[in-house]
């Protein structure tokens, strides 16, 4: 920052959200609350994938419809969305260093997580509300 | 980035200076399992859109998925959701500045790896005996 020498500034206020995300301890935190919640929803989701080995098509419409299994998978997509757009965010700015690409790809990263967690909420309520 | 100028100033070291360790292979297995389950989430999606869709696109996503190198990917999947789980809870464990000393670093390391393999291989189990 070639600021000016006899700015009334404090050093602090005069780098405070210019770290590469602009921002920092909130998306800490985000990490953490998120990683939190997948520990207890990777589990359900797991057990949810057991009970549908070897079921067919109407068998598997019964298991992912019913609400006890549709809520967890709702909220196991929702926290891993959020998680992984954070997630993968530090890596692009751990290794993309071009502000042109860091951005573009920053903004794909949100894409991607919006579409992921939107079609798979979609897919489970209209699945949900069918049965 | 090295930016040899005039006056070459020591750069920090990195990767290739230490000596491998556990705990630098758990941290390495963290960042990639988080970029593989980014991608891996994809899995869970096209099933559930192929369910939401009707038989023809269920069938089609199930056989794939019933394939010998579909099993193989949902097997890599489910080693990576585990390794990143028990590594997330190993970073929760560090939060509380707990078990940061050496000898606790290297058994939790070691814990991370041993217990990610053996849940995948339950899991599997459970799933080829149902
Ligand atoms: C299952 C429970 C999970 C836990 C406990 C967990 C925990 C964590 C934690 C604590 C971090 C931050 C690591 C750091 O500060 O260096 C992290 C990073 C990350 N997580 Fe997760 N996570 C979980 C599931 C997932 C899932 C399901 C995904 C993807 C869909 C994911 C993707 C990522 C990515 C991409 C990163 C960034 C990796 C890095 O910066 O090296 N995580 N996770």
């Amino acid at each position: 920052m070639h600021s000016n020498p006899h700015s009334i500034r404090t050093p602090a206020a005069r780098v405070r959200g210019l770290g590469s995300a602009r921002s920092g301890t909130h998306h800490f935190w985000m990490t953490r609350v998120t990683g939190m919640a997948n520990v207890v929803l990777t589990l359900a989701f797991v057990m949810i994938v057991l009970m549908l080995a070897k079921a067919d098509y109407a068998g598997a419409l019964k298991i992912v419809g019913h609400p006890l299994a549709a809520i967890p998978l709702l909220l196991f997509v929702g926290s891993a969305a959020i998680h992984m757009r954070l997630g993968m965010q530090v890596i692009i700015e751990d290794y993309v260093h071009s502000e042109g690409a860091k951005v573009a790809l920053l903004m794909l990263n949100t894409f991607f997580a919006v579409a992921i967690g939107l079609a798979s909420a979609y897919a489970i309520l209209k699945i949900g509300f069918a049965s | 980035m090295a930016r040899t100028g005039p006056t070459e100033r020591p750069l920090s070291p990195h990767l290739q200076i230490y000596k491998p360790s556990i705990t630098m292979v758990m941290s390495i297995f963290h960042r990639i399992t988080g970029a593989a389950l980014f991608f891996g989430t994809l899995l869970l999606v096209v099933f559930l859109v192929a369910l939401a869709s009707g038989k023809s696109a269920f069938d089609q996503v199930q056989w794939i998925y019933g394939s010998l190198p579909g099993k193989l990917v949902l097997f890599g999947y489910t080693w990576a959701l585990f390794q990143h789980m028990f590594g997330g809870i190993r970073h929760f464990i560090w939060d509380t500045g707990a078990g940061l000393e050496r000898g606790t670093r290297m058994k939790l390391a070691w814990a991370t790896l041993g217990a990610s393999l053996a849940t995948s291989v339950l899991v599997w189990f459970i799933y080829l005996a149902r």
